[in-house]
């Protein structure tokens, strides 16, 4: 199988796609899937509002659901890549159902396992994610091809929503230089924790 | 807090989870579930959640406790298999994790198709790195939750309490 037509499409640069997202992130807390997305995060510098997952694939989005039904004054946004959110499929509709109105997912969509030896995944053979969670219920979905159109949706972090918005960035499949989180969860977890107001544990 | 004459057991794990402070559940529907999912999906203070798959709801414990909330989560055994990987997050990041397991396959069981999970719910999650509690009579189980909920919640442990499908009675067809 080739790839689709919408894959030609993917034309963005994935350090500049997350860096526009995110300029209009203000109190937002963010949430990292496995593998680039951490690594992408964790370049426009070190944050105690950034949870980094290592592993535990497929988890990214609802760990993003948890803390946003338990913080509903914050706004949370989940940074996932589309391998990880193809293998969480059915949280798309446990998200849907669940309507958090501040949740907000970017997948980073590169149609490729970058991980792993770029293997293509699905959505390089048309799965097309924004159309999956608006048939879910998603309150508001797009796929981004520019970085105007990226920083518009960033802004959306702002503004209250309906229920949960899903945004598709298509990016060019590349590997750029790692920027390593720290891979101790406790240590990330407490410094989370603490900057809610969390007392250590 | 004891189970009174008059009240099921489920009633009583309600009332216990509540002491607790559990602001979210999340579950996959179990006929030995259902009167404790009922139960808490309508009460307003109670976050609820409708998985897909059971390891949906690993992921939810963990970000709801990032965020200051205590979870449970419901599922029957069969869904254990289905968490696997999914543990290794509360494992890496010591979160705390209840889950309360409905055990099938184990006991007058109908269907041969529960009996490899039942098998494998206790070993798999030991092997995760969970702790894991028992209960075969009634009486014990407002104790073993409030034991399981303090060993999650106060002391970072991740804990399941497998409730035994003799308690839970024969599944009528």
């Amino acid at each position: 199988m080739t790839e689709t037509s919408t894959s030609t499409t993917a034309t963005l640069d994935r350090r500049e796609a997350i860096a526009a997202l995110l300029r209009a992130r203000e109190n937002t807390l963010v949430v990292t899937g496995l593998g680039s997305p951490s690594y992408d995060v964790h370049a426009l510098g070190d944050r105690d509002d950034n949870y980094y997952l290592w592993g535990a694939m497929g988890s990214a989005a609802l760990v993003g659901l948890g803390l946003a039904q338990a913080q509903p004054e914050k706004r949370v946004l989940v940074v996932t890549g589309d391998g990880e959110q193809l293998m969480a499929f059915g949280s798309l509709a446990t998200i849907a159902v669940a309507r958090p109105r501040n949740l907000n997912i970017a997948v980073i969509d590169n149609h490729h396992y970058g991980e792993t030896g770029m293997q293509m995944s699905h959505t390089g053979y048309g799965i097309d994610l924004a159309k999956v969670a608006a048939a879910s219920g998603f309150a508001e979905t797009r796929t981004l091809h520019s970085l105007e159109e990226v920083e518009q949706a960033g802004e959306t972090l702002k503004t209250p929503a309906e229920g949960p918005r899903l945004f598709v960035l298509k990016v060019t499949a590349e590997n750029p230089p790692r920027s390593l989180p720290s891979r101790d969860a406790v240590f990330i977890k407490n410094r989370f924790r603490a900057h809610l107001g969390f007392a250590e544990q | 807090m004891q189970t009174t004459q008059k009240e099921d057991w489920p009633s009583a794990v309600y009332r216990t989870l509540k002491a607790a402070k559990v602001q979210q559940m999340a579950y996959v529907p179990d006929a030995g579930h259902s009167t404790l999912i009922k139960l808490l999906t309508e009460d307003p203070e109670v976050t609820s959640n409708v998985l897909t798959t059971e390891e949906e709801g690993i992921a939810i414990s963990a970000g709801a406790w990032l965020g200051g909330q205590r979870t449970v989560l419901l599922m029957q055994s069969s869904g254990v298999g289905n968490c696997t990987n999914m543990l290794s997050l509360p494992a890496m990041a010591r979160l705390p994790l209840l889950m309360l397991v409905t055990m099938r396959g184990e006991w007058a069981e109908f269907n041969p198709w529960q009996v490899p999970m039942s098998r494998a719910t206790q070993p798999t999650l030991e092997a995760m790195g969970l702790r894991t509690l028992r209960v075969d009579k009634a009486a014990d189980m407002v104790e073993t939750v409030e034991a399981a909920a303090a060993l999650a919640y106060e002391a970072d442990q991740q804990v399941a309490v497998l409730i035994g499908q003799r308690l839970l009675g024969k599944k009528k067809w």
